[in-house]
């Protein structure tokens, strides 16, 4: 039609878009690989040496723990672009699978298995399978698995949460769909803080409630613990932190590559085809529940191994932490970035989670100093969330970082072109 | 499908699909059943007790009533879930607290106190209102032919937006507010029931049936009913598309600013999440009653109000409210996405 506004895009060959998109993915993974391992050495080598000044500006504005964080934030927020992004079902409740990947690292490795029932039956459980408690007389009690180990398993759990919270959801229409998701988002953590007195006699301890599970054991680095001057096991000293950072670091590229690999294959391909045009894509032969199944599963799994690695990043399972605020700077983390797009989503989960984190504080600490106010920065949080979320889909719908598809994607309006040239005349665009 | 099998074997045979339909049906209406059994035991055993919750119930039920017809009404003209509609329940219920007690020191009845009841009445109901057709002017409008995930994202980031200004205007805590009534009430034999439970259900009796009315009788409410079937046909017809939409945001937010005042002044407490939490129940009331349908939003208010006490009082307990009330929106869901009042549809919801 001559009267839509946006003339389509030059059209270019499949292959010179695949070679485009895989020189980028080399370009981007090259430039992160390489940030990473600079912030590494500067945290494990350069920093304690050099002290002072420069020391304590890091410590201030980019200290080894945030790194940390907003690494992890990455992890959740690839898992929430997978749903998302990809599939294009909105999911509000995301945070429910970093909470159960999380309590499976307080069931699996930390002493909390062995207090797990309230009239002591439990007390003499000792199991390890390869497990690394912290190295404290008595904390060897309950369930220790190797965190390497606890990892997939933790990523199953949630994935078979995943398909059983999509399963009966997966029928209805997208907005019905994110309330059920937001739901369930509720219930879970509802059900892990309540979860001390359980049973019909308030025997069984799912999650010792509010206290949470603490400690949670260290990671082991084997076969690397044999070069000199890397730990044997990653806990809470001070030296072991870059190593964290760097673990961490190797998580969230695990779930870039798994994002980037599964997006180019015939899964990622189908999601892609539901995302855009749902009954074209059941035309087409694509299997409409299993392939949003697969979509909740996968992204699951992201959640749980995120849920883990956080479990030992802050040393313990707080069933207070996974409020609804959650899911939703996730959410804001991937429309930021540009939906769909690994990149984009890497660098909004990124600079998102380091605002969260340290940014907004220290940058209302340094507006306080120089103009002698003293507002409370951290107050504004919840706005600047929320006006991210609007602005963002009033102008910049497709994220700062957006693919070329998705942009073309999200230029086609909702209804039919008759009735958009109608409501265009109406609005006197025309 | 079923009648192509019927023909071809000579006798009638589910398809699948049709006798998974049929066990769905009859799963929900045992469950149906099985909460009624247990409502009536508890009512012919504990009816004292029984009664006494269930007035409390009633007034939840009023309250969410209020708030559900904001979600449907909007629902129903432009399809769009507003998330936000909670919150601005929750900045009523702050600024009708700011308003009677921080300006007018209003904390014990009288005459004085009861008008200028009626004065936050009016102030929280323009407020709420306002904000919400404000919200509708600037971002949801602009949003209408894009895609469904659009507006349901703006309506979240509107939602954090008010849960920000709640936090400047309340705190980041719980804060309890002075009422006019308080605890205080009246025994019936031996049931006890609340001032408040009066005052909640003296204001939203007549506000629901003025909703009627303007709905069912003005032209404005032709105009919306006209404007809720097919946007561009009522647009051929000569209504103001545009306009209708507003309209039908400013009345469902002026509901939900009602509710938050009678909220605060029979509860006394407010958060800046409250919203949040009470918007998701209200949403459920409505889903319960048939999305769309208003009489389904008052009905589906007041089952809900009255199923969530009776857990609080005879169940599992305050802090499992919130599993229960979703748990009952994810069965719905699954089970009869309709409702009770609304139509049942071929495409599932």
């Amino acid at each position: 039609m001559t009267t839509t506004a946006a003339a389509p895009p030059p059209l270019t060959s499949v292959r010179d878009a695949t070679e485009h998109a895989r020189r980028s993915n080399r370009r981007w993974s090259i430039g992160l690989m390489v940030v990473a391992l600079v912030l590494f050495v500067l945290y494990w080598k350069v920093l304690p040496e050099v002290g002072g000044e420069t020391a304590t500006f890091f410590r201030k504005w980019l200290s080894v723990s945030a790194a940390s964080e907003m690494v992890l934030w990455v992890t959740f927020a690839l898992g929430l672009n997978i749903v998302v992004g990809y599939a294009g079902l909105l999911d509000l409740g995301y945070v429910a699978f970093w909470a159960i990947g999380g309590y499976c690292a307080g069931w699996f490795m930390s002493p909390f298995a062995s207090e797990m029932m309230n009239d002591k039956s439990w007390n003499g459980l000792k199991f390890s399978l390869l497990g690394h408690p912290p190295a404290i007389e008595g904390l060897d009690r309950g369930i220790h698995i190797n965190f390497w180990l606890v990892l997939p398993i933790a990523g199953l759990v949630c994935a078979f949460f995943g398909i059983l919270i999509g399963a009966p959801t997966l029928r209805l229409k997208s907005d019905y769909l994110a309330l059920v998701t937001l739901g369930f988002g509720e219930i879970i953590p509802q059900v892990f803080r309540n979860g001390e007195r359980l049973g019909s006699s308030g025997n069984f301890n799912l999650s010792n409630g509010d206290k949470g599970i603490t400690p949670v054991d260290t990671i082991p680095t084997w076969p690397f613990g044999y070069i000199p001057g890397v730990p044997d096991e990653l806990g809470l000293r001070a030296v072991d932190l870059p190593f964290k950072f760097l673990v961490y670091c190797l998580l969230a590229s695990f779930i870039i590559f798994l994002s980037l690999r599964i997006r180019e294959g015939r899964l990622g391909r189908a999601w892609l085809a539901i995302r855009e045009d749902e009954l074209a894509a059941s035309m087409m032969g694509v299997p409409l529940m299993r392939t949003k199944l697969a979509a909740y599963a996968v992204g699951a799994f992201a959640g749980g191994i995120g849920g883990v690695a956080f479990a030992t990043y802050v040393n313990g399972i707080y069933a207070s932490r996974f409020d609804f605020a959650i899911s939703i700077i996730l959410l804001a983390m991937v429309v930021l970035g540009g939906m769909g797009n690994v990149w984009g989503v890497t660098v909004g989960a990124l600079v998102l989670a380091w605002i969260n984190s340290t940014g907004l504080e220290q940058f209302g600490n340094t507006v306080n100093d120089a103009l002698g106010t003293s507002i409370n920065f951290k107050n504004y949080q919840f706005l600047l969330f929320g006006l991210i979320l609007v602005l963002m889909m009033l102008f910049r719908r497709e994220g700062l970082i957006p693919e070329t598809r998705t942009k073309q994607v999200l230029a086609e309006p909702e209804r039919g072109e008759l009735e958009s040239v109608g409501a265009d005349m109406e609005a006197g665009q025309v | 499908m079923s009648q192509a099998t019927a023909t071809a074997t000579g006798r009638p045979t589910r398809t699948r699909a049709e006798s998974r339909e049929l066990i769905i049906r009859m799963t929900s209406y045992v469950l149906l059943g099985l909460t009624g059994i247990w409502i009536l035991y508890k009512a012919v055993t504990q009816p004292a007790d029984f009664l006494t919750v269930a007035f409390l119930g009633l007034k939840f039920g009023a309250l969410y009533a209020l708030v559900a017809l904001g979600y449907t009404m909007v629902y129903g003209i432009i399809e769009l879930i507003n998330f936000s509609h909670g919150d601005l329940f929750m900045l009523a219920t702050v600024m009708s607290g700011i308003m009677m007690v921080t300006w007018f020191g209003q904390t014990s009845p009288g005459v004085t106190g009861f008008l200028i009841m009626i004065m936050a009445l009016l102030v929280a109901m323009v407020l709420a209102g306002g904000v919400n057709t404000l919200a509708e002017r600037l971002a949801y409008r602009r949003l209408r032919r894009a895609p469904k995930l659009a507006p349901l994202i703006t309506a979240v980031g509107l939602s954090f937006i008010y849960q920000a200004v709640g936090i400047q205007m309340n705190g980041s805590g719980q804060r309890n507010w002075n009422t006019l009534l308080g605890d205080s009430g009246f025994t019936f034999g031996s049931v006890k029931v609340q001032w408040a439970v009066i005052v909640v259900l003296a204001v939203t009796i007549p506000l629901l049936l003025l909703m009627t009315y303007i709905v069912n009788q003005t032209r404005q409410g032709k105009a919306m009913r006209a404007t809720a079937q097919d946007q561009d046909a009522a647009r051929l017809m000569g209504i103001n598309v545009d306009r209708t939409i507003a309209f039908t945001f400013a009345m469902g937010g002026a509901l939900a600013g009602a509710a938050g005042m009678l909220w605060l002044q029979s509860v006394g407490t407010t958060r800046y999440d409250l919203g949040f939490q009470l918007g998701l129940i209200a949403f459920t009331s409505a889903v319960l009653g048939g999305i769309g349908n208003l009489n389904g939003a008052v009905l589906g208010g007041f089952v809900i109000g009255i199923i969530q006490v009776l857990n609080e009082a005879f169940l599992l307990g305050n802090a499992w409210s919130q599993t229960v009330v979703f748990t009952i929106l994810i069965l719905l869901m699954v089970f009869k996405p309709e409702g009770i009042l609304g139509k049942p549809t071929t495409e599932k919801v």
